[in-house]
């Protein structure tokens, strides 16, 4: 087995070191009901390289690749491009197989790039600190719930209509769990304004996306100047990174803690994960935050250096008392984001932001021209819903005859709140000028 | 070839040795690299963008004020960039990584292959599922894999790591006990001092209440305390019990243990992070746990990324398989897959939804590449050369390191501190191994042991290669025992020395800011 170094000779070799006559000698405190004689039933045996490529390669053949056709598949992931460079520094053996870095004298690698993605996170979401990363967008938000409610000492969560309904899923969950009582307002594709009326004495925080899941991009300085008059705290979401690029980011509009998705920085689709959850907030929450930080120190010889550090809120040295069960990050996946983000600088995200925003007008106009098709959101960056006359998973069984991946239906995302004919709708700096006309086309013959 | 007419020197000059500085701050090639911020410039970049066209924004004035002001790089300048940093890091493709219950084993390249063919890599979590049958089929057929190894009915994909695998169970035991009508009385569970902090941090994020087990001095469960703690019955929600445990040791009492809680009225949440010890040779189904989360990350071989992407998916037994998270995968009459991805119908009694999509797919490929790789045969000799290296490690070591308990060990050798002189500490053994060469182990863990060092080789090792590491850590032992101050300055010959955690926490630094412009500094 190629996999396997030792030889029948070392076995025997070690064995005779040990002491032992073979390896059952080693589960004897196994007992002897569970101890399996043979190998276990209803699995092949060994295969080798050329053989396990088959038969992946079978699999990945039964799906439909996002670069296959045109495409506009978004609410909460997005087929961006993804510079070679970025793979290639994420396959460097030193970053992709070595651990946590517990030993930093032989971890500053890592431990510097961890510094470089929580200095651009800040920057972006124009908070004061980033932590080193969590599992993705959906968990970053509901840790963002319980550190909200930690910090207040309030147990009312508000979750705004526009917020994904998968992240408000992930959120009531770990919250009720807590005990904490989560209050969800009623769907709606421009409503993130209403959390401001909704805030009372007992709220822990308001949760708010811009864009949101429809696309709708909104300022919520005012609904942070209401919950902060009552003491509550602003967590803004977002599921789509680029946005920052060019949107209003959770720090110019007060928010208190910004949770999202950084899967568009560097990081491929991969039906739904590994992704990577981004988490900021201001300095003064810093230690009630979840999850690694690394921070700056210096070495015995007085060099500039890295660590991790207010470990002191984590569960390794807290146990029951950590502010988070969180042990593990996404640390390859930060590392394409960081990677990512370094090639495009300041001025590159910007212009990318541009080309996606533009992309997404193009399409608006190009769809919305359609007769009986209504765009339904009213400000946005680079997706948007629309409404058609016809059933939504009806057009896009037929669009997808006619080659085109046309959105999500939102009914899939809620399934009861009566939106069977609207559709969510990406356009990206991958979408071109032909996938815009070939979609309007394949609309315009189906409706 | 050239003629040497000058008379280049061919061999070394007599010189002094010793360390020297450098301009650069390089050290040969070992290169030095300041932060990205300090050698870019927001306007540099290494992606060439089409122009905008300047079209009239639809954000309605939603528009960000100041810009990022983030420093890019051009491609090469980026390469070097990492490529640089990358050096300073040690990895399990450079050398021995035997840090005790983390399971670094080789990541075969196969995996990394498979796990970037479009057809897995650049599909989308909601396109229509008709169009992604195969990937649905993927994630049916690593089920199958996980639900025949561990002999359990039922299994849940989406946990995005080994703590969220352990959430992810232990929210499966409240909504059972919420649907018993006990969710509000039973609310204790019984957790060892031995155990990983994720398991009492996760108990606490369910709303449970923690009860600590103490261990026996076999390193065991203290049955008589377990009995104690167990004769009060109505308000024991379960227990959370790592199996190998973090002590290395198969948990001998582990189906009366089973049994006791069950009859408590309670669940067993099995830890199974230590998994690669058994991994074919035992089920964990025949043990009578209820719940255990899978670290594919370690028992089978995705790369640990510098911490991460992990992935956790949690086995279930038929008590707690209704209440299961969604989505989940499943095949209809038609041989169509399916996802379930509301808490309705097939799904009426689970718990809900952890995270946004289906699980850590890029994952799932590289497990299931390597488990096809190694099939049903070749998995179970994993786990035996996985505890033989163990066992090895502990046999030559044992005379001059302390082990912590007596007998044979599973997949990890621990020893405690015992043996070193006063004023060495485990922390200087861990340094000089680095000195060698080494990843240090793992280090006072489980708190249980005084100076814990915890020692894992995986299957990954050579008898050569653990040959030449038992060398290097008897040699350190015997210094150690004789007080050998030089120890405490270790490591020497890292990238880095010893790095000041108390001043990174007492004032931090978390983000590089701009210094101030020279002009107002010398003001």
């Amino acid at each position: 087995m190629r996999y396997l170094p030792l030889t029948p000779e070392d076995r025997a070799s070690m064995l005779a070191t040990i002491g032992a006559k073979s390896a059952d000698d080693f589960y004897t405190d196994v007992p002897k009901s569970a101890r399996l004689k043979a190998k276990i039933a209803g699995l092949p045996g060994h295969q080798g390289e050329l053989a396990v490529e088959r038969h992946m390669t079978k699999l990945a053949a039964r799906n439909r690749a996002a670069s296959a056709g045109p495409f506009f598949v978004g609410a909460g992931a997005y087929k961006h491009h993804v510079p070679a460079t970025v793979d290639m520094i994420i396959q460097r053996s030193e970053f992709l197989t070595t651990y946590t870095p517990y030993q930093p004298e032989i971890a500053q690698g890592t431990l510097q790039t961890l510094f470089e993605f929580q200095t651009q996170v800040a920057a972006l979401t124009a908070m004061d600190v980033a932590n080193a990363s969590m599992y993705d967008g959906s968990t970053a938000c509901a840790e963002a719930a319980v550190m909200a409610a930690r910090v207040t000492k309030r147990s009312k969560i508000i979750l705004s209509g526009g917020l994904h309904p998968h992240y408000a899923a992930a959120t009531r969950l770990l919250c009720e769990a807590q005990g904490l009582t989560v209050v969800q307002l009623p769907v709606a594709i421009d409503g993130e304004g209403e959390l401001a009326k909704s805030v009372d004495g007992e709220t822990a925080c308001v949760i708010g996306q811009s864009p949101n899941v429809f696309g709708t991009v909104t300022d919520l300085s005012g609904v942070a100047k209401s919950a902060h008059e009552k003491g509550a705290l602003l967590v803004s979401v977002f599921t789509e990174a680029v946005s920052l690029g060019l949107v209003t980011p959770p720090g110019e509009m007060g928010a208190d803690i910004a949770a999202g998705e950084g899967q568009s920085m560097g990081n491929g689709l991969n039906f739904g994960g590994p992704y990577v959850g981004l988490f900021a907030c201001k300095e003064k929450l810093v230690r009630q935050m979840p999850g690694r930080l690394c921070g700056e120190t210096v070495d015995a010889d007085g060099r500039r250096g890295f660590v991790l550090t207010l470990s002191t809120r984590e569960q390794h040295i807290r146990r029951d008392k950590a502010t988070s069960n969180i042990c593990t990050n996404s640390g390859l996946c930060a590392l394409a984001f960081t990677a990512h983000m370094t090639l495009l600088g300041g001025k590159g995200l910007k212009q990318l932001a541009q080309l996606n925003h533009e992309a997404a007008c193009e399409l608006a106009d190009a769809l919305g021209a359609l007769k009986g098709v209504e765009v339904l959101t009213p400000r946005f960056f680079n997706e948007f819903a629309i409404r058609t006359p016809v059933d939504a998973e009806a057009v896009l069984a037929m669009l997808d005859e006619a080659g085109v991946v046309g959105g999500v239906r939102a009914s899939r995302l809620f399934p009861t709140d009566h939106l069977g004919d609207v559709i969510l709708v990406a356009a990206t700096e991958c979408t071109t000028t032909d996938d815009i006309a070939a979609y309007a086309a394949a609309l315009k013959e189906i409706i | 070839m050239a003629m040497n007419t000058q008379g280049r020197p061919t061999a070394p000059a007599r010189a002094s040795s010793g360390s020297i500085e450098t301009v650069s701050g390089s050290r040969g090639l070992l290169q030095h690299e300041d932060l990205l911020f300090e050698i870019g410039t927001p306007e540099t970049t290494g992606v060439d963008l089409p122009k905008p066209k300047g079209l009239k924004s639809r954000l309605g004035g939603v528009a960000r004020k100041v810009d990022t002001g983030l420093a890019g790089l051009s491609e090469p300048q980026a390469v070097r960039h990492y490529m640089r940093l990358s050096q300073r890091n040690y990895a399990i493709d450079l050398g021995f990584f035997p840090l005790g219950s983390c399971t670094m084993k080789h990541n075969p390249r196969l995996n990394e292959k498979m796990a970037r063919l479009p057809g897995f890599a650049d599909i989308h979590p909601l396109q229509p599922q008709a169009t992604v049958q195969g990937a649905l089929q993927l994630i049916d057929e690593l089920a199958t894999w996980l639900k025949t190894l561990t002999g359990m009915p039922s299994v849940a994909m989406s946990p995005k790591a080994g703590a969220h695998g352990e959430l992810c169970g232990m929210l499966a035991i409240r909504q059972a006990l919420i649907a018993r009508g006990e969710g509000e009385t039973r609310k204790r569970v019984l957790v060892p001092a031995s155990a990983h902090g994720t398991n009492p941090a996760t108990a606490v994020q369910c709303g449970f209440i923690v009860d600590e087990i103490k261990a026996n001095a076999r390193g065991r469960v203290d049955m008589a305390e377990l009995r104690e703690k167990l004769q009060r019955t109505d308000d024991v929600a379960g227990i959370m019990l790592t199996n190998p445990n973090t002590c290395g040791l198969f948990e001998t009492d582990i189906k009366e243990i089973a049994d006791l809680i069950h009859k408590a009225g309670g669940y067993f949440y099995c830890d199974g992070a230590n998994f690669n010890a058994i991994v074919g040779r035992v089920r964990p189904g025949d043990l009578g746990v209820d719940a255990m989360h899978i670290n594919l990350h370690k028992t089978f071989s995705t790369p640990h990324g510098g911490g991460g992407p992990g992935s956790g998916p949690t086995v279930f037994s038929e008590a707690l398989a209704p209440y299961a998270p969604v989505p989940f995968v499943t095949k209809d009459e038609d041989g169509l897959f399916r996802l379930v991805e509301h808490v309705d119908g097939d799904a009426k009694d689970s718990f809900g939804r952890m995270v946004a999509f289906h699980g850590q797919m890029g994952m799932f490929v590289r497990a299931l590449t390597y488990m096809l790789s190694h099939g049903a045969d070749g998995l179970k000799q994993v786990a035996e050369d996985a505890v033989l290296n163990a066992n090895y490690i502990q046999a030559r070591l044992k005379h001059v390191m302390t082990p912590a308990f007596e007998g044979y060990c599973m997949h990890e050798a621990l020893f405690s501190d015992a043996f070193t002189a006063d004023g060495i500490e485990t922390i200087d053994i861990a340094k000089a191994l680095i000195d060698e060469g080494y990843h240090p182990m793992t280090m006072y863990f489980p708190l249980v042991v005084h100076g814990a060092m915890l020692i894992e080789p995986t299957e990954t090792e050579s008898k050569a290669e653990l040959d030449r590491f038992c060398d290097s850590l008897e040699s350190i032992a015997r210094r150690a025992a004789q007080g050998d101050e030089t120890l405490k300055g270790a490591p020497y010959l890292a990238p880095a020395r010893r790095l000041d955690e108390t001043r990174a926490a007492r004032k931090p630094i978390l983000k590089w800011t701009a210094p101030a412009p020279e002009s107002v500094a010398a003001e």
